[in-house]
């Protein structure tokens, strides 16, 4: 099935199979390995995307299902080669993170949450990240990092 | 691949939706949110040939104030709208209230309110409260519309009055009834986890302060979620008091459940959930509908 969408705001067109997942589409067919898969069933958060600006997790979406969406994933976050987007520069300052593999997931998480709620509370942020997984940290650092991020974005704001 | 091939329909109308569920009868299966639907198919626990995809069907997210007060939602109104919608606090606020506790925000911005009745999980929050609220569905088939109301449409573990080749269109919330309040709590190990039991309760009290109705709605505790009679039982025709609200707590963890042991808690555990939360939503419940009473301890 023909599929057209846009990825960080490139334009992709793609011939799927019904069954193939968003997540395994953006991996394998774009090359998007930012993205990370854990459970493949929808609890633990790590392959959470923007789809029209809303978090998603891609593998409870089907690429098909994408067509004719905008999608933002990871690799679209930092502005440029070296330069970090605001809430990846709060989470390597704050520590907020160990091996790194829930990471996307939890900063693509951010990025709408931290737009409709500038300046969270603990709680909202815990709340806010109820859906991904960290089998490293604890979270302490994690949510340490997002008020760190929210306090850089309203910076930017400005 | 994680699923098992499919075939795969975007209909654009409900009629088509109809004919397709006709043609295809036990092997379809219908996509709406697919956020339940997607992890069995991920499993390979659900295998359908056809997969009919709501998402493309026109009519079927809107969002309509009834002149009397109800409220009207499309089946595939999204979870996350409903629970931003201004519309919704302001018409259904026990609804707005219990959106939050259902699963995560990524799920929610996904799930569809009219896909989680269907689906009719009896650990998930929405069918209780539809419950409580006396709320019906529309559905739709080859003969045509008719409404189910809540009571008929859970019928068992994950089991709806659905019939084959019927679809639910639409949900319809009654018009808010003055001296009405409404709370829903539950206890879950984290948040947006399946709640170990959970609670939405609608109370009405009339003019003279007694209490008119009470819809006591249980979830996880059992095949279905279900009306805890004998617990209104204490309240109806009585003033509202730290009495009357203890004795409903127990009487719905004691007599009218007979929930199951699981992994999460044992039935000793789940009753006495059930008696405590009964008895503090409807403390607030009754508090909100303008009878105020005191919530001590134990």
């Amino acid at each position: 099935m023909e599929v057209t969408l846009t990825v960080n705001g490139v334009e992709h067109r793609a011939d799927v199979e019904p069954r193939l997942l968003l997540s395994d589409f953006l991996r394998h067919g774009l090359e998007l390995t930012g993205t990370h898969v854990g459970c493949e069933h929808g609890v633990c958060g790590a392959c959470t995307v923007l789809m029209d600006g809303a978090a998603v997790r891609s593998c409870l979406v089907f690429a098909v299902q994408a067509d004719g969406c905008e999608l933002a994933t990871v690799e679209g976050l930092a502005p440029g080669g070296d330069e970090l987007h605001p809430i990846q520069d709060a989470f390597r300052e704050a520590h907020g993170l160990q091996c790194g593999f829930c990471t996307p997931g939890i900063l693509m998480t951010l990025v709408p949450f931290l737009r409709e709620n500038p300046d969270p509370s603990e709680a909202e942020v815990r709340a806010a990240l109820s859906g991904n997984l960290c089998r490293c940290t604890g979270y302490q650092n994690i949510v340490a990092a997002t008020r760190l991020a929210a306090s850089k974005l309203r910076e930017v704001e400005v | 691949m994680k699923p098992a091939p499919f075939e795969y329909r975007r209909p654009e109308t409900v009629e088509e939706v109809i004919h397709l569920l006709a043609e295809y009868g036990d092997e379809a299966k219908l996509l709406a949110g697919g956020q339940s639907l997607i992890p069995t198919m991920n499993f390979r626990l659900a295998q359908p040939a056809m997969l009919i995809d709501l998402n493309t069907v026109e009519g079927l997210d809107g969002l309509d104030a009834g002149d009397d007060g109800s409220l009207r939602m499309g089946a595939m109104v999204r979870q996350a709208m409903a629970e931003k919608s201004a519309l919704v606090a302001e018409r259904v606020p026990l609804l707005a209230e219990t959106l939050p506790y259902v699963a995560h925000a990524q799920i929610r911005n996904r799930g569809t309110i009219g896909g989680n009745l269907a689906h009719a999980d009896p650990r998930s929050e929405l069918p209780a409260v539809m419950l409580a609220l006396a709320a019906s569905v529309t559905v739709r088939g080859p003969d045509g519309e008719r409404s189910i109301g809540a009571r008929d449409f859970f019928a068992g573990f994950f089991e709806t009055a659905l019939e084959e080749g019927e679809l639910l269109t639409e949900v319809v919330l009654p018009p808010a009834v003055e001296g009405g309040g409404q709370a829903f709590l539950e206890v879950s190990r984290r948040l947006g986890d399946y709640a170990m039991v959970g609670v939405a309760a609608s109370v009405v009290c009339d003019g003279a302060g007694r209490c008119d109705q009470a819809s006591i709605a249980l979830l996880s505790v059992g095949s279905r979620p279900m009306l805890a009679e004998r617990a209104s039982a204490c309240l109806v025709g009585e003033r509202p008091s730290r009495a009357t609200v203890v004795a409903a707590g127990h009487a719905a963890g004691n007599q009218d459940i007979d929930p199951p042991a699981d992994m999460h808690a044992s039935v000793a555990y789940r009753r006495r959930l059930a008696t405590v939360l009964v008895r503090r939503a409807l403390t607030t419940a009754f508090e909100r509908a303008g009878c105020v009473i005191g919530e001590g301890a134990s």
